[in-house]
């Protein structure tokens, strides 16, 4: 990316309001219905709170339910952070074979992934087979059935981008005495950084997003996740809107700015890796 | 990139013979690991709930029934309109995706100001759960309060009911679809964009080559992985897509905007369990019958 | 990449921890513990914690942990799939009537026929947890009844009387509608609020034919064919050609329809009684302007209101030994007046109790007054779900087309006798 071409003003700025509009203004009523006190946020109206209830909200909802909050964050940390990794490397590793082996093998591995993504999970079987390895309940159990939901997405995504790069690297590399292992870790998935990074991000937040399956595979309060805290704010015949909101915005919050931390990795990768080729 | 090619092409063609069982750089069990997490805790389940869909199944009990629940499906009153909605839902938001997501990708690594933020603010509804989105848009989308709505009025324009109007339900979901999921498209486009090197928009530019040639002879052939997968992914997900259907209509007003996979939550909600498995299966096929051809299709292109 | 397996290897470690085990503690100080389930309406968990407390300081040797899922149908599938695995609570609430025999009572609950308390139930409540001869449950908050909640008000300045039958009602409608205000609110937006004219009608298709539910039950009976039970389709229709909804009745909300019958912007709101609690909240100050009274049917003199029976407090056979004496007792303690006091001090009761020896204070609201009357002269019968175990799913989107002016009320029924065939079906019951 040359750094040379002036930014184009007017271009800037039509990007600017457009984007202001499109994404913003819904941001803008989700943070002003977490503003209001009860009664208001019930009306549901796109308008500037009566009264500026930001911080008793906040504390409301922090406190709910003896700081449920917190121990959903806890949870919810370790289930994202774990799955991530694991579910990067082991795609990752997957996909460079999958893309680069040509063979009966590995065409059918690539009908499976794909009927992986189209496969809805079925819950009380898999329920079924955590209890027989006796992982049922147990954060290690969960992460793994999330690096299973995960994997078809992330070695399509993989294989999309691993057959940018050109085998001849390979070649040059094994030539040079590179075993696969050092193949795959020290050649090809540096090349992979922004592909990677953008794995990580998407991953991210569908784990931290799923509500189900943690739902299902560690019920309990104390193992809840922050997408579980969302429905103590909600009842078919009571609403807390303003809590409701509040509780979307800290939950949001943390993958925003993971977000906006990631996505100038995926720059200055690129810029290295092209670099570099 | 030039320095390995020229020592390839410079290399005499291997004359010493390769042993017959020369070791692969590309093992299979690197498969392995990823494999058999996906094996175990995926795939062994959705075989065993294909069982269940060929039972009446409560959860504490089943009758084997063959195919009568495939039957039932068929006959539900809703399916053939839950399927004409399913098609026009997953293409408008794959469509809609794919064009805008790389028209945004390229308004984002262009020459603006103020990019990251940018990059930040477009990818913000991925994060936000469902829930709020439908909320939000519910309230946006208010026929008479709605912000959308007023300002239309502004313009003298009078807007449709959105999500309660028959006609426009589906619709409504799809548009908020895409709100919410054009940030991922753009960032797996921006990936693909990204991957290209600088030194061919530079050659470009030099031979005097215009943007719009720049973007079609360059970048669209180059970030063909990302089409790909965004056209995949989006197209998938379309046709599989409910929950936020789900949050923001319930499939109404009344059946208008039912899509397959709503109306088999729908059964599993009743309690239905045996039911909704086969009407998954049903789902699943109608998705490979049209992903399946997609991925051929552009992965023949690949090898030739 | 050294970084990836750093990473890996930090992964696996911290896996092996979770929050909850860094929270939990587990007192074994000669404590019985046990778990108990409910919805997570932060209503209900207000009722449920103070449950807690006073069982407990009646039972020092009982402490209690409150889980809670889903409400709605995610906590019902929640409830069915932790039954089905043999990962239920060691207590747990959950619905009576029709939803209480879809998990399969006989086979995943632990029978309480023989306790002293249960003769203290209200014989119909006794009937809606009950399965084949065994009781297993007992009552969770009150009973509540469907019908029409008006604003008072309103009727006083018009000089309205409450209707005794179908007609009357329409003709106050006119009245309310000539003097500028929407007469009946519909909220669509939550489709749920949508059935309650077709479901509250109950009591008057029972009054005109008593052997409904259980020729309904063995498909001797249809919604489409009985005229009684097609009345409320029609009741549907009728007001929407009318033009009695208010304007925004296709977007509206649950709140919002609460608030519009408090503030006096609607005259009726059908809904049931339960919601009292949410009427503080949509129109605080206002709830005692609210008042109820049954749907009317053709007949004036077989006026009565349709109730929707409390949940139940149900032990699953998995509960065992200690934590069974435990669980036995803090059933026992939900049909006992200290039981309903504790519920009454964490809530606006939205009726009576299920419990003979319970009386309802003076203080509840107005609506909840009115409803009283009725179930003390005993003009009052279940809803159909406590009385047949089928109730088809599609029919909030039903009664919303109905409603909507999409489907015409005949039709709409037509469709709801098909629709309650698959849950028929799925039940195993004979003659579908």
């Amino acid at each position: 990316m040359s750094t040379r071409t002036r930014p184009s003003y007017p271009l800037s700025g039509l990007a600017i309001v457009l984007f202001g509009v499109v994404f913003l203004v819904p941001f803008a009523f989700i943070l002003l219905t977490a503003s209001k006190t009860q009664q208001e946020s019930a009306l549901l109206d796109f308008s500037w709170p009566d009264r500026w209830a930001f911080v008793e909200n906040l504390q409301a909802v922090i406190e709910a339910r003896d700081y449920l909050l917190i121990v959903a964050f806890i949870n919810s940390t370790i289930l994202t952070v774990a799955s991530v990794s694991v579910v990067v490397i082991l795609a990752a590793m997957a996909a460079f074979v999958l893309q680069r082996r040509r063979s009966r093998l590995t065409r059918a591995a690539n009908l499976i992934i794909l009927s992986g993504l189209v496969l809805p999970p079925a819950v009380v079987p898999t329920i079924w087979v955590l209890q027989k390895i006796g992982l049922f309940k147990t954060m290690p159990g969960l992460i793994l059935v999330e690096i299973a939901y995960a994997m078809a997405f992330c070695v399509l995504l993989f294989q999309a981008f691993i057959a940018g790069i050109p085998k001849e690297m390979d070649e040059a590399a094994t030539i040079d005495g590179a075993g696969p292992l050092s193949l795959f870790f020290r050649v090809v998935f540096p090349l992979l950084r922004p592909i990677v990074v953008t794995v990580v991000v998407v991953q991210t937040v569908f784990i931290w997003n799923d509500f189900t399956s943690p739902l299902y595979f560690l019920p309990g309060d104390e193992n809840a996740t922050v997408q579980l805290t969302l429905f103590n704010f909600q009842g078919q015949y009571t609403n807390s809107y303003n809590l409701l909101f509040m509780d979307i915005l800290l939950v949001t919050v943390p993958p925003l700015i993971m977000f906006m931390i990631f996505q100038r990795q995926i720059v200055s990768g690129m810029i290295a890796g092209s670099v570099k080729g | 990139m030039g320095v390995v090619t020229a020592t390839v092409a410079g290399a005499p063609a291997t004359t010493v013979p390769e042993p017959a069982r020369r070791k692969s750089p590309y093992p299979y069990w690197f498969v392995v690991p990823g494999g058999l997490i996906f094996t175990i805790f995926f795939l062994v389940p959705s075989v065993m709930a294909f069982w269940f869909s060929l039972t009446r199944w409560t959860l504490f009990d089943q009758e084997f029934i063959g195919l009568d629940n495939y039957v039932q499906f068929f006959r539900e009153p809703a399916l053939s309109s839950g399927l004409w909605h399913t098609l026009v839902y997953a293409v408008t938001t794959s469509g809609l995706k794919v064009v805008l997501g790389m028209a945004l990708a390229v308004l984002l690594t262009g020459p603006i100001l103020g990019r990251g933020f940018m990059r930040s603010v477009a990818f913000f509804p991925v994060l936000v759960s469902t829930i709020g989105v439908g909320l939000t848009f519910q309230v946006l989308m208010h026929p008479t309060r709605g912000v959308i709505n007023q300002t239309l009025e502004l313009a003298g324009v009078t807007g449709p009911a959105w999500l309660v109007d028959p006609d426009w339900a589906l619709l409504s979901v799809a548009f908020v679809d895409v709100w919410q999921g054009i940030g991922l498209a753009t960032v797996i486009y921006m990936a693909g964009i990204l991957s290209i090197p600088g030194e061919y928009f530079e050659a470009a530019k030099v031979d005097g080559a215009g943007a719009w040639h720049r973007f079609r002879n360059i970048t669209l052939p180059l970030a063909k992985p990302a089409t790909v997968s965004v056209i995949l992914l989006s197209l998938i997900g379309g046709l599989r897509k409910f929950d936020l259907i789900w949050a923001m209509t319930k499939g109404g007003p009344g059946f208008t905007s039912d899509v397959m996979a709503s109306v088999v939550y729908k059964q599993y909600q009743a309690g239905f369990y045996g039911l909704s498995t086969a009407g998954n299966v049903v789902l699943f096929l109608l998705v490979i019958l049209i992903a399946l051809p997609l991925f051929w299709f552009f992965n023949r292109k690949d090898e030739s | 990449m050294r970084l990836g397996a750093v990473l890996l290897a930090g992964a696996l470690s911290l896996s092996a921890c979770s929050a909850g085990s860094l929270g939990s503690s587990d007192d074994a100080n000669g404590k019985t513990q046990i778990t108990f389930l409910t919805n997570n309406d932060p209503a209900n968990v207000k009722v449920a914690e103070a449950v807690i407390a006073a069982f407990e300081a009646k039972n020092g040797d009982v402490d209690v942990k409150l889980d809670t899922r889903p409400q709605g149908s995610e906590g019902d599938n929640l409830v069915k799939t932790r039954l089905s695995t043999g990962d239920m609570a060691d207590v747990f609430e959950y619905n009576s009537g029709s939803l209480l025999q879809a998990i399969a009572p006989q086979t995943n609950l632990t029978p309480i026929t023989g306790e002293p308390w249960v003769g203290d139930l209200d014989p119909t409540f006794k009937t809606v947890v009950s399965g084949g001869s065994e009781v297993y449950g007992s009552p969770w908050q009150t009973i509540s009844g469907g019908g029409i909640l008006y604003n008072k008000p309103l009727y006083a300045k018009l000089g309205l009387q409450v209707p005794k039958t179908w007609a009357d009602f329409m003709a106050n409608n006119a009245k309310i509608k000539a003097a500028g205000t929407a007469p009946v609110a519909q909220t669509y937006s939550d489709t749920w609020t949508s059935q309650i004219l077709v479901l509250a009608d109950f009591h008057n298709v029972a009054a005109a034919d008593p052997g409904f539910a259980g020729k309904y039950t063995n498909n001797q009976a249809k919604y489409a064919t009985t005229p009684a039970a097609l009345a409320g389709f029609q009741h549907l229709e009728e007001l929407k050609r009318a033009g009695y909804w208010n304007d925004d009745y296709a977007s509206a909300k649950y709140n919002e329809g609460l608030a519009a019958v408090a503030g006096g912007t609607a005259a009726h709101y059908p809904m049931i009684t339960f919601a009292v609690t949410a009427i503080e909240g949509a129109a605080p100050g206002k709830t005692d302007d609210v008042g109820f009274f049954a749907l009317p049917g053709t007949d004036a003199s077989k006026n009565g209101v349709t109730l929707w029976e409390p949940s139940g407090i149900y032990i699953p056979k998995s509960t065992g030994g200690d934590k069974l004496t435990a669980a036995k007792k803090f059933q026992a303690f939900l049909a006992s007046p200290d039981g309903c006091a504790a519920q009454a001090s964490a809530t606006s009761l939205g009726g009576p109790f299920a419990v003979k020896t319970c009386k309802l204070p003076d203080d509840v609201a107005t609506s909840v007054k009115d409803l009283s009357v009725y179930v003390e002269a005993g003009t009052a019968s279940p809803a159909l779900e406590f009385l047949s175990p089928i109730k088809g799913p599609a029919l909030e989107q039903i009664t919303v087309e109905v409603g909507s002016g999409i489907r015409p009320a005949a039709d709409g029924a037509k469709l709801y006798d098909e629709d309650v065939k698959k849950q028929a079906q799925q039940l195993g019951l004979q003659g579908w």
